[in-house]
Protein backbone atom coordinates (compact mmCIF):
# COMPACT_ATOMS: atom_id res chain seq x y z
CA UNK A 1 0.00 0.00 0.00
CA UNK A 2 1.11 3.48 -1.08
CA UNK A 3 2.30 5.89 1.39
CA UNK A 4 -0.69 8.06 2.56
CA UNK A 5 1.32 11.25 3.82
CA UNK A 6 2.27 11.80 -0.14
CA UNK A 7 -0.62 10.85 -2.09
CA UNK A 8 -3.58 13.17 -2.24
CA UNK A 9 -6.95 12.62 -3.58
CA UNK A 10 -8.82 15.17 -5.67
CA UNK A 11 -11.86 16.68 -3.78
CA UNK A 12 -13.72 16.61 -6.78
CA UNK A 13 -13.21 13.98 -8.80
CA UNK A 14 -10.76 11.86 -6.76
CA UNK A 15 -8.15 10.88 -8.55
CA UNK A 16 -5.01 9.91 -6.72
CA UNK A 17 -2.08 11.98 -7.03
CA UNK A 18 1.43 12.27 -5.84
CA UNK A 19 2.15 15.97 -4.29
CA UNK A 20 4.38 17.97 -5.70
CA UNK A 21 6.58 20.43 -3.96
CA UNK A 22 5.57 23.58 -4.82
CA UNK A 23 7.15 27.17 -5.47
CA UNK A 24 6.00 30.03 -3.04
CA UNK A 25 2.84 30.99 -3.84
CA UNK A 26 1.89 28.16 -6.26
CA UNK A 27 -0.97 26.13 -6.61
CA UNK A 28 -1.12 22.60 -7.12
CA UNK A 29 -3.96 21.52 -9.73
CA UNK A 30 -5.82 18.32 -10.07
CA UNK A 31 -4.35 16.87 -13.79
CA UNK A 32 -7.86 15.59 -14.43
CA UNK A 33 -10.44 17.95 -13.33
CA UNK A 34 -8.48 21.34 -12.67
CA UNK A 35 -9.84 21.44 -9.02
CA UNK A 36 -7.31 22.94 -6.80
CA UNK A 37 -5.44 20.28 -4.50
CA UNK A 38 -3.40 22.77 -2.52
CA UNK A 39 -1.67 26.11 -2.52
CA UNK A 40 1.62 26.89 -1.02
CA UNK A 41 1.58 30.19 1.24
CA UNK A 42 4.63 31.97 2.20
CA UNK A 43 4.04 32.81 5.97
CA UNK A 44 0.83 31.76 5.05
CA UNK A 45 -0.49 31.10 8.95
CA UNK A 46 1.48 34.50 9.78
CA UNK A 47 -0.49 36.44 7.02
CA UNK A 48 -3.70 34.94 8.37
CA UNK A 49 -3.29 35.79 11.42
CA UNK A 50 -2.89 39.24 10.75
CA UNK A 51 -5.78 39.90 8.75
CA UNK A 52 -8.10 37.40 11.12
CA UNK A 53 -7.22 40.10 13.98
CA UNK A 54 -7.76 43.27 11.41
CA UNK A 55 -10.98 41.82 10.95
CA UNK A 56 -11.98 41.63 13.91
CA UNK A 57 -11.13 45.10 15.04
CA UNK A 58 -13.73 45.97 11.87
CA UNK A 59 -15.90 43.53 12.74
CA UNK A 60 -16.78 45.16 16.15
CA UNK A 61 -16.72 48.62 14.38
CA UNK A 62 -19.23 47.35 11.38
CA UNK A 63 -21.60 45.83 14.25
CA UNK A 64 -21.45 48.72 16.22
CA UNK A 65 -22.15 51.74 13.99
CA UNK A 66 -25.08 52.98 11.83
CA UNK A 67 -24.48 51.92 8.40
CA UNK A 68 -26.62 54.48 6.41
CA UNK A 69 -29.12 57.36 8.00
CA UNK A 70 -32.08 58.63 6.14
CA UNK A 71 -32.43 62.16 6.87
CA UNK A 72 -36.17 63.25 6.18
CA UNK A 73 -37.60 66.75 7.66
CA UNK A 74 -34.40 67.48 9.46
CA UNK A 75 -34.98 64.01 11.40
CA UNK A 76 -32.41 61.75 11.14
CA UNK A 77 -33.06 57.85 10.88
CA UNK A 78 -29.84 55.12 11.27
CA UNK A 79 -30.03 52.07 10.62
CA UNK A 80 -27.31 49.44 12.42
CA UNK A 81 -26.76 45.57 11.22
CA UNK A 82 -28.82 44.81 14.47
CA UNK A 83 -31.28 47.05 14.39
CA UNK A 84 -32.33 46.17 11.10
CA UNK A 85 -32.71 42.00 12.61
CA UNK A 86 -34.56 43.61 15.17
CA UNK A 87 -36.79 45.87 12.92
CA UNK A 88 -37.34 42.43 11.35
CA UNK A 89 -38.49 40.52 14.48
CA UNK A 90 -40.26 42.91 15.48
CA UNK A 91 -42.32 42.58 11.63
CA UNK A 92 -43.23 38.82 12.89
CA UNK A 93 -40.62 38.04 9.94
CA UNK A 94 -38.20 36.07 12.56
CA UNK A 95 -36.83 33.65 10.01
CA UNK A 96 -35.43 36.11 7.71
CA UNK A 97 -34.33 38.37 10.82
CA UNK A 98 -32.88 34.93 11.69
CA UNK A 99 -31.44 34.17 8.52
CA UNK A 100 -30.07 37.86 8.25
CA UNK A 101 -28.44 37.52 11.49
CA UNK A 102 -26.83 34.21 10.98
CA UNK A 103 -25.61 35.16 7.67
CA UNK A 104 -24.34 38.76 8.90
CA UNK A 105 -22.94 38.69 11.97
CA UNK A 106 -23.08 35.07 13.72
CA UNK A 107 -21.32 33.43 10.88
CA UNK A 108 -18.94 35.61 10.09
CA UNK A 109 -18.40 36.29 14.39
CA UNK A 110 -17.72 32.18 14.73
CA UNK A 111 -15.28 31.68 11.72
CA UNK A 112 -13.17 35.22 12.74
CA UNK A 113 -12.71 33.52 16.31
CA UNK A 114 -12.57 30.36 15.44
CA UNK A 115 -9.61 31.09 12.73
CA UNK A 116 -8.10 33.33 16.15
CA UNK A 117 -8.87 30.62 18.50
CA UNK A 118 -6.41 27.71 16.37
CA UNK A 119 -4.09 30.70 15.02
CA UNK A 120 -3.06 32.80 18.12
CA UNK A 121 -2.00 29.70 20.14
CA UNK A 122 -0.19 28.50 16.86
CA UNK A 123 1.74 31.36 16.63
CA UNK A 124 3.74 30.66 19.89
CA UNK A 125 4.23 27.26 19.06
CA UNK A 126 0.98 25.68 21.36
CA UNK A 127 -1.73 23.17 20.42
CA UNK A 128 -5.18 24.92 21.26
CA UNK A 129 -7.14 21.71 22.63
CA UNK A 130 -10.25 20.61 20.09
CA UNK A 131 -8.84 22.16 17.14
CA UNK A 132 -9.86 19.59 15.14
CA UNK A 133 -13.72 19.63 15.94
CA UNK A 134 -13.38 23.15 15.62
CA UNK A 135 -11.22 23.22 12.40
CA UNK A 136 -14.30 20.96 11.22
CA UNK A 137 -17.05 23.46 12.32
CA UNK A 138 -15.34 25.81 10.58
CA UNK A 139 -15.55 24.10 7.02
CA UNK A 140 -19.13 24.15 7.41
CA UNK A 141 -19.47 27.52 8.79
CA UNK A 142 -17.44 29.23 6.12
CA UNK A 143 -19.82 28.99 3.40
CA UNK A 144 -22.82 30.68 5.45
CA UNK A 145 -21.07 33.89 5.78
CA UNK A 146 -21.97 36.36 3.14
CA UNK A 147 -20.74 39.69 4.52
CA UNK A 148 -19.45 40.72 0.49
CA UNK A 149 -23.20 39.93 -0.33
CA UNK A 150 -24.41 41.86 2.34
CA UNK A 151 -22.20 44.62 0.93
CA UNK A 152 -23.47 44.42 -2.28
CA UNK A 153 -26.91 44.80 -0.69
CA UNK A 154 -26.72 48.17 1.08
CA UNK A 155 -25.12 49.74 -2.19
CA UNK A 156 -28.69 48.75 -4.42
CA UNK A 157 -30.79 50.20 -1.10
CA UNK A 158 -28.82 53.36 -0.94
CA UNK A 159 -29.78 53.78 -4.49
CA UNK A 160 -33.75 52.75 -4.15
CA UNK A 161 -33.52 55.12 -1.17
CA UNK A 162 -31.63 58.26 -3.15
CA UNK A 163 -35.24 59.60 -4.46
CA UNK A 164 -37.04 59.46 -1.36
CA UNK A 165 -34.37 61.22 0.66
CA UNK A 166 -30.96 62.40 1.91
CA UNK A 167 -29.03 59.53 2.71
CA UNK A 168 -26.35 59.91 5.23
CA UNK A 169 -23.45 56.89 4.99
CA UNK A 170 -22.38 55.61 8.42
CA UNK A 171 -19.28 54.68 9.74
CA UNK A 172 -20.21 51.06 9.50
CA UNK A 173 -20.30 51.49 5.63
CA UNK A 174 -16.87 52.34 5.01
CA UNK A 175 -15.50 49.42 7.97
CA UNK A 176 -18.12 46.57 6.02
CA UNK A 177 -16.10 47.16 2.60
CA UNK A 178 -12.98 47.04 4.81
CA UNK A 179 -14.31 44.08 6.59
CA UNK A 180 -15.29 42.29 3.51
CA UNK A 181 -11.74 42.64 1.71
CA UNK A 182 -9.85 41.54 5.10
CA UNK A 183 -12.40 38.57 6.18
CA UNK A 184 -11.71 37.39 2.29
CA UNK A 185 -8.23 37.67 2.88
CA UNK A 186 -7.97 35.99 6.14
CA UNK A 187 -10.45 33.38 4.73
CA UNK A 188 -7.89 32.61 1.79
CA UNK A 189 -4.60 32.81 3.87
CA UNK A 190 -5.86 30.21 6.41
CA UNK A 191 -4.54 27.20 4.52
CA UNK A 192 -6.19 23.92 6.03
CA UNK A 193 -3.21 21.89 4.76
CA UNK A 194 -0.63 24.17 6.69
CA UNK A 195 -2.64 24.62 9.80
CA UNK A 196 -3.03 20.51 10.02
CA UNK A 197 0.75 20.49 9.42
CA UNK A 198 1.91 22.76 12.26
CA UNK A 199 -0.79 21.87 14.50
CA UNK A 200 1.54 18.06 13.80
CA UNK A 201 4.86 20.02 15.12
CA UNK A 202 3.70 21.48 18.11
CA UNK A 203 1.85 18.12 18.73
CA UNK B 1 -8.48 4.44 -19.84
CA UNK B 2 -8.91 4.05 -16.32
CA UNK B 3 -8.06 6.35 -14.14
CA UNK B 4 -6.57 5.45 -10.36
CA UNK B 5 -8.97 6.96 -8.04
CA UNK B 6 -8.49 6.83 -4.29
CA UNK B 7 -12.08 5.04 -4.12
CA UNK B 8 -10.94 2.22 -6.50
CA UNK B 9 -8.11 1.63 -4.30
CA UNK B 10 -10.15 1.52 -0.79
CA UNK B 11 -8.69 5.02 0.62
CA UNK B 12 -11.44 7.87 0.90
CA UNK B 13 -10.33 11.40 1.64
CA UNK B 14 -11.42 13.02 4.43
CA UNK B 15 -14.38 15.77 4.11
CA UNK B 16 -13.02 17.64 6.59
CA UNK B 17 -9.39 17.99 6.28
CA UNK B 18 -8.57 15.75 3.00
CA UNK B 19 -6.71 13.20 4.87
CA UNK B 20 -6.69 9.61 3.05
CA UNK B 21 -7.90 6.91 5.18
CA UNK B 22 -8.14 3.37 4.34
CA UNK B 23 -12.29 2.10 4.53
CA UNK B 24 -13.39 -0.81 4.26
CA UNK B 25 -16.48 -1.68 1.52
CA UNK B 26 -19.37 0.31 2.52
CA UNK B 27 -18.96 0.78 6.37
CA UNK B 28 -17.64 4.88 7.34
CA UNK B 29 -15.10 4.90 9.56
CA UNK B 30 -13.76 8.54 11.60
CA UNK B 31 -10.93 10.11 10.52
CA UNK B 32 -7.83 9.75 12.64
CA UNK B 33 -6.75 13.20 12.12
CA UNK B 34 -10.13 15.37 12.79
CA UNK B 35 -12.63 12.89 13.56
CA UNK B 36 -14.96 13.52 10.83
CA UNK B 37 -17.00 10.79 9.79
CA UNK B 38 -15.56 9.39 6.38
CA UNK B 39 -17.32 8.05 3.53
CA UNK B 40 -15.64 7.61 0.16
CA UNK B 41 -18.52 9.61 -1.43
CA UNK B 42 -21.10 12.04 0.50
CA UNK B 43 -24.03 9.49 1.61
CA UNK B 44 -27.38 9.32 -0.44
CA UNK B 45 -25.87 11.89 -2.02
CA UNK B 46 -28.82 11.94 -5.25
CA UNK B 47 -31.70 11.29 -2.75
CA UNK B 48 -30.61 14.08 -0.76
CA UNK B 49 -29.85 16.62 -3.72
CA UNK B 50 -33.02 15.67 -5.08
CA UNK B 51 -34.84 16.38 -1.45
CA UNK B 52 -33.27 19.62 -1.63
CA UNK B 53 -34.02 20.54 -5.09
CA UNK B 54 -38.03 19.94 -5.26
CA UNK B 55 -38.32 21.60 -2.11
CA UNK B 56 -36.57 24.71 -3.27
CA UNK B 57 -38.49 24.23 -6.90
CA UNK B 58 -41.97 24.69 -4.70
CA UNK B 59 -40.60 27.55 -3.01
CA UNK B 60 -39.79 29.23 -5.61
CA UNK B 61 -43.16 30.13 -6.93
CA UNK B 62 -44.53 31.86 -4.24
CA UNK B 63 -41.10 33.42 -3.68
CA UNK B 64 -41.76 35.18 -7.10
CA UNK B 65 -45.31 35.69 -7.15
CA UNK B 66 -45.43 36.86 -3.70
CA UNK B 67 -44.81 40.08 -2.45
CA UNK B 68 -41.13 40.08 -0.42
CA UNK B 69 -41.46 44.13 0.61
CA UNK B 70 -45.02 46.12 0.99
CA UNK B 71 -45.16 50.36 1.22
CA UNK B 72 -47.57 52.33 3.30
CA UNK B 73 -48.05 55.18 2.34
CA UNK B 74 -50.11 58.23 2.25
CA UNK B 75 -51.21 57.01 -1.28
CA UNK B 76 -52.12 53.53 -0.14
CA UNK B 77 -50.16 50.20 0.12
CA UNK B 78 -48.24 48.99 -2.76
CA UNK B 79 -46.64 45.53 -2.87
CA UNK B 80 -43.40 44.38 -4.49
CA UNK B 81 -42.41 41.42 -6.24
CA UNK B 82 -38.72 40.53 -7.21
CA UNK B 83 -39.22 40.97 -10.65
CA UNK B 84 -41.31 45.07 -9.70
CA UNK B 85 -38.35 46.05 -8.04
CA UNK B 86 -36.04 45.05 -10.64
CA UNK B 87 -38.35 47.19 -13.05
CA UNK B 88 -38.39 50.05 -10.69
CA UNK B 89 -34.54 50.03 -10.36
CA UNK B 90 -35.32 49.91 -14.32
CA UNK B 91 -36.57 52.83 -14.28
CA UNK B 92 -35.84 55.18 -11.71
CA UNK B 93 -32.45 54.02 -10.45
CA UNK B 94 -29.85 52.93 -13.27
CA UNK B 95 -29.83 50.44 -15.36
CA UNK B 96 -26.57 48.66 -14.32
CA UNK B 97 -28.09 47.94 -10.72
CA UNK B 98 -31.30 46.71 -12.43
CA UNK B 99 -29.41 44.34 -14.00
CA UNK B 100 -27.27 43.36 -10.77
CA UNK B 101 -30.64 42.22 -9.00
CA UNK B 102 -31.80 40.66 -11.87
CA UNK B 103 -29.06 38.36 -12.31
CA UNK B 104 -28.46 37.91 -8.38
CA UNK B 105 -32.03 37.47 -7.76
CA UNK B 106 -33.84 35.96 -10.45
CA UNK B 107 -31.63 34.42 -13.17
CA UNK B 108 -29.04 32.81 -10.63
CA UNK B 109 -31.36 30.94 -8.13
CA UNK B 110 -33.39 29.54 -11.51
CA UNK B 111 -29.97 28.63 -13.41
CA UNK B 112 -28.54 27.29 -10.04
CA UNK B 113 -31.89 24.33 -9.88
CA UNK B 114 -31.91 23.75 -13.95
CA UNK B 115 -27.89 23.24 -13.45
CA UNK B 116 -27.99 20.73 -10.56
CA UNK B 117 -31.20 19.09 -11.99
CA UNK B 118 -28.49 18.13 -14.97
CA UNK B 119 -25.89 17.37 -13.27
CA UNK B 120 -27.85 14.70 -11.14
CA UNK B 121 -30.05 13.10 -13.29
CA UNK B 122 -26.67 12.66 -15.81
CA UNK B 123 -25.26 11.10 -12.78
CA UNK B 124 -28.27 8.63 -12.54
CA UNK B 125 -27.82 8.16 -15.78
CA UNK B 126 -24.70 7.05 -15.71
CA UNK B 127 -23.59 10.14 -18.88
CA UNK B 128 -20.14 9.91 -20.01
CA UNK B 129 -20.78 13.56 -21.28
CA UNK B 130 -17.92 15.78 -20.76
CA UNK B 131 -16.92 15.29 -17.02
CA UNK B 132 -14.79 17.83 -16.86
CA UNK B 133 -17.66 20.77 -18.26
CA UNK B 134 -20.16 19.34 -15.57
CA UNK B 135 -17.30 19.88 -12.32
CA UNK B 136 -17.13 23.18 -13.92
CA UNK B 137 -20.49 23.86 -13.88
CA UNK B 138 -20.42 22.46 -9.91
CA UNK B 139 -17.98 24.64 -9.09
CA UNK B 140 -19.91 27.65 -11.12
CA UNK B 141 -22.86 26.36 -8.83
CA UNK B 142 -21.42 26.21 -5.53
CA UNK B 143 -19.19 29.76 -6.44
CA UNK B 144 -22.78 31.54 -7.12
CA UNK B 145 -25.52 30.38 -4.77
CA UNK B 146 -25.23 33.17 -1.88
CA UNK B 147 -24.56 36.19 -3.99
CA UNK B 148 -29.00 35.46 -4.14
CA UNK B 149 -29.15 37.00 -0.78
CA UNK B 150 -28.83 39.91 -2.27
CA UNK B 151 -32.71 40.91 -1.71
CA UNK B 152 -32.90 39.80 1.06
CA UNK B 153 -30.72 42.37 2.93
CA UNK B 154 -31.86 44.70 0.21
CA UNK B 155 -35.81 44.42 1.86
CA UNK B 156 -33.81 44.08 5.49
CA UNK B 157 -32.36 48.14 4.89
CA UNK B 158 -34.92 48.93 3.81
CA UNK B 159 -37.60 47.82 6.37
CA UNK B 160 -35.25 49.38 9.12
CA UNK B 161 -34.78 52.88 7.09
CA UNK B 162 -38.27 53.71 5.99
CA UNK B 163 -39.88 54.01 8.96
CA UNK B 164 -40.99 57.67 8.38
CA UNK B 165 -44.50 57.08 11.28
CA UNK B 166 -46.89 59.61 8.43
CA UNK B 167 -45.38 59.54 4.99
CA UNK B 168 -44.62 55.42 4.81
CA UNK B 169 -43.62 52.97 6.52
CA UNK B 170 -41.95 49.54 4.27
CA UNK B 171 -42.41 45.87 6.14
CA UNK B 172 -41.27 42.72 4.56
CA UNK B 173 -43.47 40.31 2.61
CA UNK B 174 -43.99 36.54 2.66
CA UNK B 175 -42.13 36.36 -0.70
CA UNK B 176 -38.89 37.23 1.44
CA UNK B 177 -39.64 34.15 3.73
CA UNK B 178 -39.97 32.33 0.61
CA UNK B 179 -37.23 33.32 -1.57
CA UNK B 180 -34.61 33.09 1.67
CA UNK B 181 -35.93 29.48 1.72
CA UNK B 182 -34.62 28.79 -1.94
CA UNK B 183 -31.71 30.34 -1.46
CA UNK B 184 -30.62 28.21 2.16
CA UNK B 185 -32.60 24.63 0.02
CA UNK B 186 -30.35 25.53 -3.44
CA UNK B 187 -27.25 25.85 -0.99
CA UNK B 188 -28.15 22.80 0.85
CA UNK B 189 -28.67 20.86 -2.62
CA UNK B 190 -25.07 22.21 -3.76
CA UNK B 191 -23.41 20.88 -0.76
CA UNK B 192 -25.02 17.46 -0.94
CA UNK B 193 -24.37 16.87 -3.98
CA UNK B 194 -21.16 15.43 -5.18
CA UNK B 195 -18.89 15.93 -7.76
CA UNK B 196 -17.26 12.53 -7.64
CA UNK B 197 -20.33 10.84 -9.04
CA UNK B 198 -19.64 12.39 -12.57
CA UNK B 199 -16.37 10.73 -12.74
CA UNK B 200 -17.66 7.34 -10.88
CA UNK B 201 -19.61 6.86 -14.17
CA UNK B 202 -17.01 7.44 -17.11
CA UNK B 203 -15.17 4.63 -15.04
CA UNK B 204 -16.52 1.64 -15.87
CA UNK B 205 -15.24 -1.36 -14.60
CA UNK B 206 -15.70 -0.48 -11.11
CA UNK B 207 -18.00 -2.80 -9.14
Amino acid sequence: MPDGNQLIACHECDLLQREVALPEGGVARCARCGGILFRSHPQGLERALAFTLAALVLFIISNTFPIVGLEVNGDLIQATLLGTVHMLYRDGMWIVAGLVMFTTVLAPLAHILGMLYILAPLRFGRRPPNSAALIRVLTEVKYWGMVEVFVLGVLVSLVKLADLAKIVPGIALWSFAGLMILFTAATVAFDQRQVWQKLGEVA
Amino acid sequence: MSAVTAASRGLSACHGCGLLTQTGHHHATHCPRCGAGVHARKPDSIARTWAFLIAAMIMYIPANVLPIMITESLFGAQADTIMSGVAYLWHHGSWHLALIVFIASVAVPMLKIMALIVLVVSVQFRSAWDPLQRTKLYRVVELVGKWSMLDIYVVALMVALVQLKALATISAGPGAVAFGAVVVLTMFAAMSFDPRLIWDATENNDG
